[in-house]
């Protein structure tokens, strides 16, 4: 019994502070349906298909291959970024450039997403800047497998 | 015939308004805890786009489980399977009928009491059948032929049957002091003033009782500091075998109670419909005063009142369900049996020394 009367101050304590967030938020619910605007909210929900969250600079997304002055892309098929790859995702294939001082750029390049795990190796082994992280694209579920393989079209944007 | 159109008006009108609350009460339940944990909660549900804070959720809630599948496995008796939630469920939804939501009504020459049933032994009769709800319990746990779910059930009607005592117990007292066991005389008898200013409520009169009856309550209706005999997370609970529509009705029987456990506090503690101060014709304040209002809005203003302090108790228990973790069996054991059993022995003495004088 002097037990059970041990807890019984805890129980109050645990109740005050639900009610105290329940009181707070709900002043602050009311107030937006009244129309106030007030520095902080009810929630801190994101309701996200409608609202995003704001992805940081340095996060690492989709990747994009970059273009050089005249829309070809940067790549110079050096394979730094197939060899570094954990995962094995990456495949290029190389073809010969009219050009010599370019040589060689990519007649296929893939990335299978279904399997990167989004390290961001190949974007720091690619010596000329080709390879980038930072479209800020999250969302690219695909219904079936070979639709998360992206080849060049689709990387180049 | 009219006397009969009178009654089947009032017991569709509380059955409607039964259902209603416990529809919106699972909705409440959702909203209250996402605001207590900093969350929105449930607001998608709409209707052709219109979605009002997501009002229209129970009513998706019940297509879904309406439509899911109603499974019975082969090794469960079938005919008490499909019984078990039934009786749960009518033994709950009978309760309503002895709850006073008002004072009479009077149409012309016509008075209506706005109770269904004004029995004389109605308390009586509320704690009958919330016991013989303990039937739904062990009949699912037992038909279900699991003993993981036998052993629930029979948790459930161990842990149900040793609050009863302190259930039955609390109210004694609150007997003793008005001397009735009809609703709506305990509940007139709590409309005179205590010391001239205090409405003569239960809760003044009788605040030992009051705490006794509230855990008690709180541990039949088995949700969270006591839900040991469902248990949703880790325990595995009497409702193992069940799914769809049946297992909807036991989750309805549990939010059913929290409505009657509040309409009993209300009736009980909390004076029922009265208003403080206000008589059958208006109000009459004890500093001197009156103010005289029409038997209409009396008669609103009480069942109002009624519905407000409902309503605050459900908030109250959704608030404690969403507080306090699960109590070990142990020290709910413990809690019943040599706390609040004690307690309620002490306010019956103390409440027959303090009436003796």
């Amino acid at each position: 019994m002097i037990k059970a009367l041990g807890y019984f101050i805890e129980i109050i304590k645990g109740s005050i502070i639900t009610t105290r967030h329940f009181v707070v938020n709900m002043h602050f619910h009311i107030l937006k349906v009244l129309g106030f605007k007030t520095k902080r909210k009810g929630a801190v929900t994101i309701q996200y298909p409608e609202q995003k969250r704001e992805i940081a600079s340095r996060h690492r997304s989709l990747h994009r291959l970059m273009k050089r002055a005249d829309g070809k892309p940067r790549c110079v098929v050096c394979m730094l970024c197939v060899t570094v790859c954990p995962s094995e995702c990456i495949y290029v294939e190389a073809a010969e450039d009219p050009d010599p001082e370019i040589q060689k750029y990519p007649s296929i390049f893939i990335i299978d997403l279904s399997r990167c795990c989004f390290c961001g190796f190949c974007v720091e082994a690619c010596p000329e800047d080709a390879l980038r992280m930072d479209t800020g694209k999250i969302e690219f579920a695909e219904y079936s497998r070979e639709d998360m393989v992206y080849n060049l079209e689709k990387l180049i944007e | 015939m009219n006397e009969l159109i009178i009654i089947l008006i009032k017991i569709i009108c509380a059955l409607v308004w039964f259902l209603l609350l416990t529809l919106y009460l699972t909705w409440a339940e959702r909203k209250e805890s996402a605001v207590i944990q900093d969350r929105i909660g449930a607001n998608r549900a709409s209707i052709l786009g219109i979605r009002i804070i997501g009002l229209f959720q129970p009513f998706a809630d019940a297509i879904k489980m309406i439509f899911k599948e109603d499974f019975t496995p082969r090794f469960s008796r079938r005919f008490l399977h499909t019984l078990a939630p039934f009786l749960s469920f009518f033994f709950v939804a009978i309760t309503i009928t002895a709850i006073p939501f008002g004072d009479v009504l009077k149409i012309g020459k016509q008075t209506i009491k706005l109770q269904i049933l004004d029995i004389n032994v109605g308390l009586l009769f509320v704690l009958a059948m919330l016991s013989l709800g303990i039937y739904g319990i062990i009949v699912s746990g037992w038909a279900s032929n699991n003993r993981y779910a036998l052993v629930g059930g029979m948790r459930g009607a161990a842990q149900l049957v040793s609050y009863e005592v302190a259930l039955g117990l609390s109210l004694v007292g609150l007997i003793m002091v008005f001397p009735s066991l009809r609703l709506s005389e305990i509940v007139h008898a709590q409309g005179g003033l205590l010391f001239g200013f205090l409405p003569k409520w239960g809760i003044f009169l009788q605040p030992l009782g009051l705490l006794v009856f509230f855990f008690a309550a709180l541990a039949e209706t088995k949700r969270v500091p006591f839900d040991l005999p469902e248990g949703e997370n880790e325990i595995v609970g009497f409702f193992t075998e069940y799914s769809g529509l049946k297992w909807g009705l036991f989750m309805m029987t549990d939010f059913m109670e929290i409505i009657i456990v509040s309409a009993l506090l209300t009736t009980l503690f909390f004076g029922g419909w009265q208003v403080p101060w206000l008589a059958a014709d208006g109000f009459h304040f004890p500093w001197g005063g009156q103010w005289l209002l029409p038997h209409g809005i009396v008669v609103l203003l009480q069942v109002l009142s009624f519905n407000m302090k409902v309503i605050f108790f459900c908030w109250l228990q959704i608030l404690i369900r969403w507080t306090y973790p699960r109590f070990r069996y142990d020290q709910v054991m413990d809690l019943g049996w040599k706390l609040l059993i004690p307690l309620s022995l002490v306010n019956i003495i103390g409440t027959g020394i303090v009436m003796s004088f």
